[in-house]
């Protein structure tokens, strides 16, 4: 019965068309579809629509404009129990983001660290990478996170213990690490955004460094224009530092830069940058265990690259530099980056297992105590949840890019 | 594909099975057991043994509700929940009754349409330091790092005092007893605070328990009780007077050894009615004239199933206090039954 | 050779000062170059650098074999008294009593003991039903029992009775006689175009009907002629390893299909249907599993009809099937993808349809070179299955939680979290060493 999609039939339009005949049977398969779709969705906020009223419950986002009554411990803003649930999912928003990005730089480096370890020689060290790689790619996340918090808890010293004690720089206790913090005694002061505030010391020094950058690049290239006319390079290293580093350090100074030591009062340190034990834990476990997974990309990566690209590229007279950098890399890469970028993503989704340790992200507020608190299950998470899609799709969409630019092309 | 219709069949079977009624008793009567939600453990209140078998507090007020129901004390299903998951398990019908040391608050009762049916431990929030730290008052705590169960009013509380008192501190939410209980020990939070019953029953099992003190101050009221969704006030009503019914058995002396006994012989018309021999209040509330009296044979009355898991005599040692019945200086107090 | 030999013969008659009378024998290679010296030299310190990283990774093991052995050694097993302060009181380490006495808890959960064969029973079938589908050396008949297996397991581990699991296993057999039957009734009936529209759709809808309005009334009326039942073990009775892996075995069996519809629609050229296909897997692989987990167990119920309420390792099984659906629908489309085009072209060129291509030539070869990753997905599944403590499950760590709760065992930490990594770690390194195993079978490419 079928109708041959290049002669025209005799007859006209049959019913029976629809769905035998190729140029229509897609459209028919896309209405239905469709309306299949429509009538799902439409079926559940229907039932959606019936529960909430059945309970007596309405569908509104003012909760996020009432006071949350609750203390969050990490506050990248300015925050108080009388501040209000919105701002305590910003707040959440900021942790989470914060704990991904530091998260995704070091589970890269332990993860190149660690791949390229994996090949070595080296017996031992390649062993002690394996038993690394396995352990952590075998255990579930959850448990790394809770055992490794455990351990910064069971293992430091409690601040207690450096009662009378000289303390240096850096302070390690089981309530997490102090580090020396930047001051400025006469600063600048921050600008008030309304929503947060903008440390003006800080946009000014990245200004100024930003500016230096840019001279520091001029010279090298005005260097490099001389060195295409006269063929000699002119030594302009010392100058780019300087362009660098002068001006900003001259900015540090007028600013009255200090470094602020943690110091033990009462019953914690008190000044310094202090990293929670909850963050730390986090932090390790979630790089050590994406780290474990990039390791093995990495490996994968640069194995699958084979031999024969390098003993061409020496062939072609290319030092091994060189042959590393245009030859094996560009390969290796399109090898291991979509994979790292799906890493990622993975990482930045665990860190909703920072309530297992009470980390406050967005799933600690938003999803945990302001659900708790308001009862609003519905519109809590439905805002959590296009959150780590915005987040997500930010991501893939940097893969699909990236994918897109070094596809092999075929045919 | 099979598997697709396995869960297809599983989801419908599933369906036919929970459509849930307006009435629970009905429910529970038809399903043959009562679906109790209580903590996924909290010692002397709700926790597996080595059988798998619920112990605690909580879990024997279930019990004794399903022996009223249900004429057995063991057809109860316990649900384990969260802070976070147990108002929505009782909201959706997954549990019909939730004993899972909840504090009655206004919101809870009104906003979040529940209905708390009594309290079965009065309790107040307070802190728990090392002995060796020398504070004697939580006025002292200023700056310091608390730990807190995330998920419950506490944490509310304590912002509220801190605030009251102009203090500081580094609040650690923390989602269970048991993690909070490392930390706590491993010092890396200097108090703990929750529900004071919580934090002896907590100290109890410490190694030293003498090496730390529960501070004064009671920073706030915490009425612990049963509770059931709002609009199904029979149901209500039933869970509500078994629990009076405990409290009520306890004033009259009638305890689970004796109870069969003092229905046979007591003159007190009170214990009569209460334990079924004279008048119809179980048929008031739709349950056999003896619901009381098995309620009572489940695991006792009050005092006994305080006594036997948080007593003086248990593993957690609390005192009766507050918890004691009003003629003993107390403020528990059943209304008659009559 | 004799000729050779003769000569020799002469050479010695006649002797010549410079010249070597016969072979040296060989004499043995110096000693750093030979037997463990050189190995170690070779694989240890062939460098300053790697002599560095060799001296720490040394002082490194030390380190944590001092940290743990003592414990570990001095552990105590069965103490006196069954409790931590039982274990302390013999031993100063490890306190493996709890493990001792929760062994059979962190297995079953809450499973009935006299029962404890059904379970294991079950994994044994389970086993047995994945042996046709992970290794071809396996009898093919087998397959049949994979294909049942969904209902026996399901069966063994909630009880029940049979009638109903059976009722359910006969819903595509109804739905096939339909189809296979009642093709020439439906042609005379609404003819020859709709005739095998007509007989699928009947098919569909006989299916349906059977799932939604029969099963259970056969059910019920087969029960009340011949009881064969197991006892029913409700769902909250399972907790444990038990549960995960439920949760996990259920998740990855029933995302398979549904990843590979997804993936297919996502590969479509129809756009809608293409649209949705993106749309649901990025939705769903865009948030924490977590989230999902929350789903289950707050908000499922808010989207089914009112008075809906059903089991929450259902709901959970159900959001988790999504969840991975959408991992799978990715692994799968990585599979199709990785095929040659030639591959496309020649089933074009063959004339075949749409989906005889896809049944006959894609599918089975994209599948196939899929499994190391599905296998990897199921891992990562069955480790995500810890999350269910956030919900109140009782899983391995949530039950350690639980554990903890009982005076008995209040403050231990160590031994119960390193039980459950142990055994998530024998589970998942088998597998994925089955996968790597598989990998280097599959291979194809001679590189």
């Amino acid at each position: 019965m079928t109708v041959s999609a290049t002669a025209r039939p005799e007859h006209g339009f049959r019913l029976s068309q629809l769905i035998y005949d190729t140029r229509y049977r897609s459209t028919t398969i896309q209405v239905v579809a469709m309306f299949a779709f429509m009538l799902a969705v439409g079926w559940v906020v229907n039932n959606a629509i019936q529960n909430l009223e059945a309970l007596g419950k309405s569908f509104s986002f003012s909760f996020l404009f009432s006071t949350s009554g609750y203390d969050v411990n990490q506050r990248l803003l300015e925050y108080s129990s009388q501040s209000t649930h919105g701002r305590a999912a910003i707040l959440g928003i900021l942790n989470t983001l914060v704990l991904a990005l530091v998260g995704c730089i070091t589970a890269t480096i332990l993860g190149v660290l660690a791949g390229v370890a994996r090949l070595s020689k080296n017996w031992i060290v390649a062993r002690l990478m394996t038993v690394y790689v396995e352990g952590f790619r075998n255990v579930p996340v959850l448990l790394w996170i809770i055992v490794i918090t455990a351990m910064v808890n069971e293992s430091m010293p409690s601040p207690r213990d450096y009662r009378g004690v000289e303390t240096g720089a850096f302070v390690f206790t089981n309530r997490g690490f102090y580090f020396p913090e930047a001051l400025f005694s006469h600063g600048l002061g921050d600008l008030d955004l309304g929503l947060f505030k903008v440390s003006l010391d800080l946009m000014a020094i990245i200004a100024v460094l930003a500016a230096g950058i840019y001279a520091a690049k001029r010279i090298g290239r005005a260097a490099d224009v001389k060195q295409a006319e006269t063929g000699v390079r002119p030594r302009v290293f010392w100058y780019r530092v300087a362009a660098i580093f002068l001006p900003t350090i001259a900015l540090l100074l007028f600013l009255g830069f200090h470094i602020g030591y943690p110091e033990l009062a009462g019953f914690n340190f008190k000044g310094g940058t202090f990293l929670r034990d909850s963050f730390i834990g986090l932090w390790l476990a979630l790089s050590l265990y994406t780290g474990a997974f990039i390791a093995e990309n990495v490996r994968a990566g640069i194995q699958a690259v084979s031999k024969g690209q390098t003993e061409a590229a020496y062939a072609l007279g290319l030092r091994p530099s060189r042959t590393m950098k245009l030859v094996i890399l560009p390969q290796a890469m399109r090898v291991i980056v979509p994979p790292l970028i799906s890493q990622y993503l993975n990482l930045t989704k665990n860190t909703s297992l920072a309530i297992a340790v009470g980390y406050m992200d967005a799933t600690g507020t938003l999803g945990g105590i302001t659900l708790n608190q308001t009862g609003r299950e519905m519109e809590t998470l439905l805002l959590l949840m296009g959150f780590y899609l915005i987040i997500s799709l930010s991501i893939s969409f940097v893969m699909n890019v990236y994918n897109e630019r070094m596809k092999l092309r075929e045919r | 594909m099979r598997t697709t219709y396995a869960i297809g069949a599983i989801t419908i079977a599933g369906f036919a099975a929970g459509v849930a009624s307006a009435a629970t008793l009905d429910d529970v009567k038809s399903a043959g057991e009562l679906k109790c939600g209580v903590s996924t453990g909290l010692a002397g209140f709700s926790s597996p043994d080595a059988d798998g078998k619920w112990q605690g507090f909580d879990v024997e007020f279930c019990r004794a509700v399903a022996a009223a129901v249900l004429g057995d004390p063991d057809k109860v299903k316990f649900v384990p929940t969260t802070g976070k998951t147990r108002f929505t398990a009782l909201a959706s019908g997954e549990v019909d009754v939730l004993a899972r040391n909840t504090t009655w608050t206004f919101s809870r009762d009104t906003d979040l349409g529940f209905e708390f049916v009594g309290v079965n431990y009065y309790d107040g929030q307070g802190f728990m330091v090392p002995a060796s730290l020398g504070v004697t008052s939580a006025k002292e705590l200023s700056g310091a790092t608390v730990c807190i169960q995330t998920g419950t009013t506490t944490e509310l509380n304590l912002a509220d005092y801190f605030r009251a008192n102009g203090m500081e501190y580094e609040p650690v939410p923390i989602e269970t007893n048991a993690e909070a209980q490392q930390k706590y020990l491993s010092e890396a939070c200097d108090a703990y605070t929750t529900d004071r019953s919580g934090l002896a029953a907590t100290r109890a099992t410490f190694e030293t328990p003498s090496d730390h003190v529960l501070l004064p101050e009671i920073i706030s009221k915490e009425p612990l009780g049963p509770l059931v969704r709002h609009g199904d006030n029979e149901w209500g009503d039933i869970v509500r007077w078994t629990l009076n019914a405990l409290i009520s058995a306890e004033e009259l002396g009638v305890t689970k050894a004796n109870a069969e006994e003092m229905a046979a012989s007591s003159e007190n018309p009170e214990i009569r009615r209460l334990l079924g021999v004279e008048g119809d209040l179980g048929a008031m509330i739709g349950l056999d004239p003896k619901w009381a009296l098995w309620a009572i044979q489940a695991n006792g009355n009050y005092g006994e199933l305080f006594n036997k898991n948080i007593g003086p005599d248990s593993p957690i040692g609390l005192d009766r206090g507050l918890n004691a019945l009003w003629t003993d200086g107390g403020i528990l107090y059943s209304p008659p039954f009559r | 050779m004799s000729e050779t030999h003769a000569e020799t013969a002469f050479a010695r008659k006649a002797p010549v000062a410079f010249v070597a009378e016969g072979e040296i024998p060989a004499s043995p290679p110096p000693m750093n170059a030979v037997g463990p010296v050189k190995w170690i030299r070779d694989n240890l310190f062939p460098g300053p650098v790697n002599a560095i990283l060799t001296i720490l990774s040394l002082i490194f093991i030390v380190f944590v074999a001092y940290e743990i052995l003592p414990w570990l050694i001095d552990s105590s097993w069965s103490p006196a008294e069954m409790s931590l302060a039982g274990c302390r009181a013999e031993a100063s380490g490890a306190c493996f009593a709890v493990i001792n006495e929760r062994f059979p808890q962190f297995f079953f959960g809450f499973y009935p003991q006299d029962l404890y064969w059904r379970p294991s029973l079950a994994f044994g079938f389970l086993l047995l039903a994945l042996w046709p589908v992970l290794f071809e050396s396996a009898p093919r008949k087998l397959l049949f029992f994979s294909a049942i297996y969904p209902v026996l397991g399901y069966w063994l581990i909630w009880g029940g009775t049979i009638w109903g699991p059976l009722a359910v296993l006969a819903a595509p057999v109804v739905g096939w006689l339909i189809y296979t039957r009642l093709g020439g009734l439906c042609e005379r009936l609404v003819g020859e175009a709709f005739g095998p529209l007509m007989t699928l759709i009947a098919a569909v809808l006989a299916v349906i009907v059977w799932g939604l309005f029969l099963v259970i009334p056969i059910d019920e009326a087969l029960s009340a002629i011949a009881p064969i039942a197991l006892q029913h073990v409700p769902s909250a009775k399972l907790g444990g390893f038990l549960l995960s892996l439920i949760i996990g075995v259920v998740g990855i069996a029933a995302s398979l299909p549904f990843g590979i519809a997804l993936a297919l629609g996502r590969q479509s050229n129809l756009f809608i249907v293409k649209a949705l296909s993106v749309g649901f897997i990025e939705a769903m692989r865009g948030v924490p599993l977590i989230t999902l987990l929350f789903v289950a167990s707050t908000l499922l119920n808010y989207f089914l009809p009112p008075g809906t309420n059903f089991d929450l390792i259902l709901r959970v099984c159900i959001m988790v099937t999504f969840f991975a659906s959408a991992y799978m629908a990715e692994v799968i489309r990585g599979g199709i993808a990785a095929l040659p085009k030639g591959q496309y072209e020649a089933a074009d060129a063959m004339g075949l349809t749409y989906w005889q291509s896809m049944r006959l030539i894609i599918l089975p070869q994209a599948l196939k070179i899929s499994i190391p990753n599905i296998v990897s997905t199921f891992i990562g599944l069955f480790k995500d299955t810890t999350l269910v403590i956030v919900i109140g499950l009782l899983d391995p760590l949530g039950l350690s939680s639980a554990i903890r709760a009982d005076a008995n065992w209040n403050g231990v930490v160590w031994e119960l979290y390193g039980f459950i990594a142990l055994f998530f770690f024998i589970f998942c390194f088998g597998m994925s060493r089955y996968s790597q195993y598989l990998e280097r079978k599959l291979r194809t490419d001679h590189r």
